[in-house]
Order: structure tokens, then C-alpha cells, then sequence
């Protein structure tokens, strides 16, 4: 029988030049539940598909903020997502307590990135498993941003992670032109969602499994559950 | 007890012998703080007007009552707009220097932004100062300095001070020193509160902040003839003159005094 | 051991060094103010800044608005004082991040700056805090505090440079101290009553413009900030500049 015998480490490098371990780490995310996240000139939004373990169960918060002006959603490790989130409120606080400076999205994808690569240099750690989608609003505008446990963070128009996150994706990709100039916060919520409904497969979405987050130009952070998404349903 | 500062906390060699050094793997020299500045920088001055702000300096580094340094920079630029204008220690100055430095490498790295909307801000540079100087002083270990922090930031004139205790504050003019005494009042003829700040244009605000060099060097015995001038203008940009002079002085009455110094009469 | 004879003293002087150090102090001057009402509460503050006799600045504001309802000020060393409301604003920030934004009480408040203050206990914020809200009733609260951390709730409190000149007139205006019905030839104590906003407000405004007059450190503005259960209101009057 086929047996791997380089993916037992983050450090060893298969003489095809892959670090299996990161890969795996990579698969972690597509068995969480799908995020999606757009932006327009103006507003960055998040949504996503909360899931609960049993009818009895409360749904796993996907949605975080880390500052007025920054947040993520998560797909993958939850554990991990919170570790990563709690770091990057750290610096966030940091860099507005030390130098009176909202930390910029672009400085906070560095931070990510360089905290994941060393994960996949040292021996005996494990890479996160965990996707994150970071949203802000910093000087230079509405950003988002795709962060993966390689170290990989790139910045993009729309993005999806998480369980057949593909078909948002696609619908992105063909909508892009539209969304990008919408003015209202509220339209660009809806192009959101209407994406993140690709993605589903038995599921319906609802006030109970729909989080949704938005931050933009005057306007904070601010995460939308329950009762508060069923204007977007 | 030995009063030689190497030599503080430790036996007298009289009566142990001479000290090993390497007990305790003890430092070859004792922990020691600032307790005083040694080579001085006197006044900075600075006001807001309409358009920006101006800040001056003079560029003397003083030994105690020797002029020992003539040629100091005392203002220093920090990105495209703002200047920090620093007085008293000059070596707890040119290690500020030094961390100021830093902070604009720091932003340069890895940022897609640097020079427009995430250039340095004149309340980042504060805020930065601020802490450091709090800092300092929490640990018993003050930089013996006052700075004015001065720039444009959104448009509007940023101007806020902070000194060796980590107190800050900010006004439509500040000055640090000697001219806390003499050059404001002269500058709050001008601007006294902020609602004047607007009424001020940047000649008028040039001319004041000229007379009020020129009244610290007739009047601060630590003071030099020669000092930079800063201005940093919404339009204009930051504009730093390094080889300023006190002009129009009246020394006429002084053939006239007599009863000290080298007279033949 | 040599004797200190007179002739002998400007050599003694000589060969003692003297002891110089490093002073981490400084006082700011300024005073603040905070009186709390049936379902409101206030907290001024005047806008001078000095240090000895200069005056630094003539509005720097130091009554701060923490969100939550909830008003501080530290009057005393300006820079401990403003070390003081960050760390509280920090500690706030944290508590709605770990608590999934639940408003801070005012109790829990006071509580936590009791801690911030008695953990530098042996190298102490020089300062007198006070804050103001509302209680979990409604009610208006003014808690304040010494510099290491006691601290009381009270129906109002004067701090900083002026405090012994204010307080006594509180006690009078607010507590009615020393007030007595009339005909009562001294036997029957005023019945204490709540106070209006609006009197509430002539009554710092008189507080400050005659702390003015007799302190030094005192004036330019007073800034007064005023908590309901509709949120907090600010109203700003100049003072004398001199």
C-alpha cells in the first residue's frame, strides 16, 4: 500500500519540492463552513454560513472583530481562528496605543503571514489550520484580504473559503464589474449573500446560520446576526 | 562610602581588598540613569497659523555656561510633514534622533502606501514620543529633553509638546524653556486661542516667531545668532531653513554703558 | 567623625556632595467636579494646563468620554493622570471583547481603576480620579478615588488643585450642610431634595468661575460633560484667562 513518507513534518521538503503538512493544512479549510467577502470602492463585507454540531447545539461564530476599523470570518480550525484573531487584536491595539495609528490592512496581512510561515519552518509545530478572510478600512480605503496557513495573504476584490466555496467564487468573478461600484452598503451585503447561496447544498439559509459583517467609510465594524439578517434573507 | 561613581555599591578595597569583579557576574560599571543634561540645546519655539505651522530653534549646544557646539540641528524633519524640535540633553536628542530614523524605516518597509495615505502623520510621531518619554521616565531613566512636535496632518496644523516627565500638551503656540518665559507671550499676541489660528497668515506668523528669536538672543544668555527655521505649509510643504540669523538688532546704547568690560575711557 | 564647627561649614558644604534626583513628579494644576443627580450625573474639569506659574495651555481638555455612560478624569500629574484614562479605556475595550460587548456597570468600573491604581501602589499615579455615570438603577453615580485606589461612591465630589475651595460649597448646595428651615432657629435640618440638570449645571459654573478667582491654577474654561440615559452631552464656558 502507498504510504507518504514526507508529510510528517512541516520541515521536510518531498523531492517534489511539497511540504505535505502545509497542503493538509490547506484541506483544513475546506471542510469548515463557507465564508464569502466582497469589496466595493467603499464598503467591505463579510458573510458567512454558521454551522451547529446537533439540533441541540449552538452555531460556531464565524465572524470576529479585532478594532473598529478590522475584523475576519473563519473557515477551518475555530480553535485556531480564535488564536490568530486574538493576535491580531493585540496589534491592533498596539498600533493604536503606541502610535495613535489604526493598523492597516496591509501591515496586518504581513503580521499574519509571517506568524503562519514560521509555523512551516520550525520542527515540531503544526501550520494553523485555518482560512481567514480579513475585512477593513484603513487610509488608503476598503480592503480585503485572504489569508491561508502556507503564510499565503493576497488581496482581493471577492473571495470565498470553506466548503464548496467554488460556486461563490464563480459568481464573483462574473459580477465583479457590477458590485464594484455600488454605492450603498446595504446593496453590496445583498451581492454578498446572493454568493454565499452557491455554496449550499441541503442547507436554507436563515436568521440562525447567516452572519454578516460590514466596514466601510464612517462606518465601524459592525458584525449583523440573528434577527438582524433577515432584511438580506 | 566611595564617591566615585564606578565605584558605587561596592566593599571598600581598604578594608576587602580590591573587589573581583567577577562575583556575581556584577557589570565592570554600575547601572547608571541621567541625573543631569551636559551638552544643552536651549528654547524651541513654535505657532500654528492658517496654513501650517512654524517652529525655530537656534543651533548652539551649550557645556554649562561654555559655548562648546555652534553648529547643532535641533529640528528635525520626519517624513513630508511634520518636524520635531527638541531642546535640552543633546546626546539624549541624537539617540531620539536616532529612534525617529527608525520609525521612518520601519514605515518605508513592506508598505504599498508610504508615501500617500500611509505616510507619517504628525500625531503617530507623538504619540510614539510620548510614550517613549513616559517610558523613560516610569523607569527612573528620563531623556532629559522637551520636544515640540509640529506638522500638517488632514490639513490642519498639528502642534503638541511633550518632556522628560511624559506631560503633554498642545496650544495654539508653544515653546519649550527660556522661551516658555519670554517668546510666548509675544507669540500669543498673535495666537492666544484657536479661533486666532485662523486669522493668522504665514507671514505675519513668520515675523513674530523672527522677533521672538531675536528677543531670546538678546535675553537668554545660552542663546546663539544663528538658528533654523521650520515651516511646514499646506501648500507649500515642509520647508526647513538651517542657516537663519538674527536680524535688525540695536546695539547702539552699548558704547554708552559703562563700569565693566574692556574700556579705555 | 569630624564636629561641624561654624568656620568650618563652607568646607563641609563643600565636601559633602550633595544628593541630586531625578524627580518623576510634576503638578498640573486644575481642578474637576462631579455631582450626581436623580438620573443624571456630571463631571467638569477646567481647561488650564501649568506647570509652577506658566500656564502650558489653555484648553487641554481632561474630562473623557469612555463610552459605556461612563465619565473619567485624573486631575493632578497631567501625564500619570492621562496613563491612567488610557489604560482604563484600554481595559474597557478588552472587557467588550471578552464579554461579548456588555456595557460596562458602574461599580465594575470603579472596581477595575481600584485595581489600576493600587497596582503602581508603590510608585503611585499622582492623581485624583474621579468618574460619573449611571447606575444598574438609573441613577445618577460619582465614584472617586485617592491615588492608590480608595475609593467611595458619593452624591458629589470636588478634585485636583481648587478641591478645598469647591467641596465645602458643595456640601452646602448639594448635602445642603449647615442649612436649616426657616423659623426653625436652627433645630430643623433643610431637607436634602435631588437638584435639575439645569441647576446642577449653574452650580459648577459658579463653582468654577469663583475657583478662579482665589486659585491660580484655575480657569480659562470649564468643560462640563453631562451623562443621561440618553447619552453624554457636552457644554463648554470660558473663564477668566487670567
Amino acid at each position: 500500500m502507498f504510504r507518504n513518507n514526507y508529510d510528517g513534518d512541516t520541515v521536510t521538503f518531498s523531492p517534489t519540492g511539497r511540504l505535505f503538512q502545509v497542503e493538509y493544512a490547506l484541506e483544513a479549510i475546506k471542510q469548515g463552513s463557507v465564508t464569502v467577502g466582497v469589496r466595493s470602492k467603499k464598503f467591505a463585507v463579510l458573510v458567512a454560513l454558521k454551522r451547529n454540531a446537533d439540533e441541540l447545539s449552538s452555531y460556531q461564530k464565524k465572524i470576529i472583530k479585532c478594532d473598529e476599523h478590522l475584523g475576519l470570518s473563519l473557515a477551518g480550525l475555530a480553535p485556531d481562528g480564535r488564536v490568530l484573531s486574538n493576535f491580531l487584536r493585540q496589534q491592533c491595539n498596539y498600533s493604536s496605543l503606541v502610535y495613535n495609528r489604526k493598523l492597516s490592512l496591509e501591515k496586518a496581512g504581513n503580521l499574519l503571514s509571517d506568524k503562519a510561515q514560521k509555523n512551516t519552518q520550525s520542527y515540531g509545530g503544526r501550520p494553523y489550520g485555518v482560512g481567514l478572510l480579513l475585512a477593513g478600512y484603513d487610509n488608503s480605503g476598503p480592503h480585503l484580504l485572504e489569508f491561508q496557513p502556507s503564510g499565503n495573504t493576497l488581496e482581493l476584490y471577492g473571495s470565498a473559503i470553506g466548503a464548496r466555496s467554488q460556486g461563490a467564487k464563480t459568481y464573483l468573478e462574473r459580477t465583479l464589474q457590477d458590485y464594484l461600484e455600488l454605492d450603498d452598503a446595504d446593496d453590496l451585503i445583498r451581492v454578498a449573500v446572493e454568493a454565499l447561496r452557491q455554496c449550499l447544498k441541503d442547507e436554507v439559509l436563515s436568521t440562525k446560520n447567516l452572519s454578516i459583517a460590514v466596514v466601510g467609510q464612517d462606518k465601524p465594524f459592525t458584525i449583523l446576526d440573528d434577527e438582524a439578517v433577515s432584511p438580506y434573507l | 562610602m566611595n564617591h566615585d561613581p564606578l565605584q558605587w555599591g561596592r566593599p571598600s578595597d581598604e578594608h576587602y581588598g580590591t573587589y573581583n569583579k567577577s562575583i556575581a557576574s556584577a557589570s565592570p560599571y554600575p547601572s547608571m540613569h541621567t541625573q543631569q543634561p551636559i551638552v544643552t540645546g536651549t528654547s524651541v519655539i513654535s505657532m500654528k497659523y492658517k496654513d501650517g505651522v512654524i517652529i525655530a530653534a537656534d543651533r548652539l549646544g551649550s557645556y554649562g555656561s561654555l559655548l562648546r557646539f555652534s553648529d547643532v540641528e535641533r529640528l528635525f524633519p520626519v517624513g513630508r510633514n511634520t518636524v520635531v524640535g527638541i531642546s535640552g540633553d543633546i546626546s539624549d536628542m541624537q539617540h531620539l534622533e536616532n529612534l525617529l530614523d527608525e520609525m521612518q524605516t520601519e514605515n518605508n518597509y513592506d508598505n504599498e502606501y508610504a508615501e500617500d495615505e500611509e505616510a507619517l502623520k504628525p500625531s503617530y510621531v507623538f504619540e510614539y514620543l510620548a510614550n517613549v518619554m513616559y517610558n523613560r521616565r516610569s523607569k527612573m531613566n528620563p531623556l532629559w529633553n522637551a520636544l515640540i512636535v509640529a506638522g500638517l496632518e488632514d490639513g490642519k496644523p498639528f502642534l503638541k509638546y511633550v518632556n522628560l516627565l511624559g506631560v503633554t500638551y498642545s496650544a495654539p503656540s508653544l515653546a519649550t524653556g527660556f522661551g516658555a518665559h519670554l517668546a510666548l507671550p509675544l507669540l500669543r499676541k498673535i495666537v492666544d486661542s484657536e479661533s486666532d489660528v485662523k486669522k493668522t497668515s504665514a507671514e505675519d506668523a513668520e515675523k513674530s516667531i523672527k522677533e521672538a528669536m531675536k528677543v531670546l538672543f538678546y535675553r537668554d544668555a545660552r542663546s546663539s545668532r544663528n538658528y533654523s527655521i521650520a515651516i511646514v505649509d499646506s501648500k507649500k510643504g515642509l520647508v526647513l531653513n538651517k542657516d537663519a540669523v538674527v536680524e535688525d538688532m540695536v546695539w547702539g546704547f552699548a558704547k554708552d554703558i559703562k563700569g565693566y568690560g574692556t574700556q579705555n575711557v | 567623625m569630624a564636629t561641624t564647627v561654624a568656620s568650618e561649614y563652607s568646607n563641609e558644604v563643600k565636601n559633602t556632595p550633595i544628593e541630586h534626583q531625578f524627580n518623576p513628579y510634576s503638578d498640573n494644576g486644575g481642578t474637576i467636579l462631579g455631582i450626581a443627580g436623580e438620573d443624571f450625573a456630571v463631571l467638569a474639569g477646567d481647561t488650564r494646563h501649568t506647570t509652577d506659574y506658566s500656564i502650558n495651555s489653555r484648553y487641554e481638555p481632561k474630562v473623557f468620554d469612555c463610552g459605556d455612560n461612563i465619565l473619567i478624569s485624573a486631575n493632578g500629574f497631567a501625564a500619570d493622570g492621562n496613563a491612567l484614562v488610557k489604560r482604563f479605556q484600554n481595559s474597557l475595550k478588552w472587557y467588550h471583547f471578552d464579554h461579548n460587548d456588555k456595557k460596562l456597570s458602574m461599580r465594575s468600573a470603579a472596581r477595575n481603576i481600584q485595581h489600576l491604581l493600587y497596582g503602581k501602589r508603590f510608585f503611585p499615579y499622582y492623581v485624583h480620579t474621579i468618574i460619573a455615570g449611571l447606575d444598574e438603577e438609573g441613577k445618577g453615580a460619582v465614584y472617586s478615588f485617592d491615588p492608590v485606589g480608595s475609593y467611595e461612591r458619593e452624591q458629589c465630589r470636588a478634585g485636583g488643585a481648587a478641591a478645598s475651595l469647591i467641596m465645602p460649597f458643595l456640601d452646602n448646595q448639594v448635602n445642603f450642610k449647615n442649612q436649616y428651615e426657616p423659623d426653625s432657629h436652627g433645630t430643623k435640618r433643610k431637607h436634602v431634595k435631588f437638584l435639575t440638570v439645569e441647576e446642577v449645571v449653574q452650580l459648577v459654573r459658579d463653582a468654577f468661575s469663583s475657583a478662579t478667582e482665589r486659585h491660580i491654577h484655575v480657569g480659562d474654561g470649564v468643560e462640563i460633560l453631562i451623562v443621561t440615559k440618553e447619552g453624554v452631552r457636552k457644554e463648554f464656558f470660558e473663564l477668566k484667562r487670567d
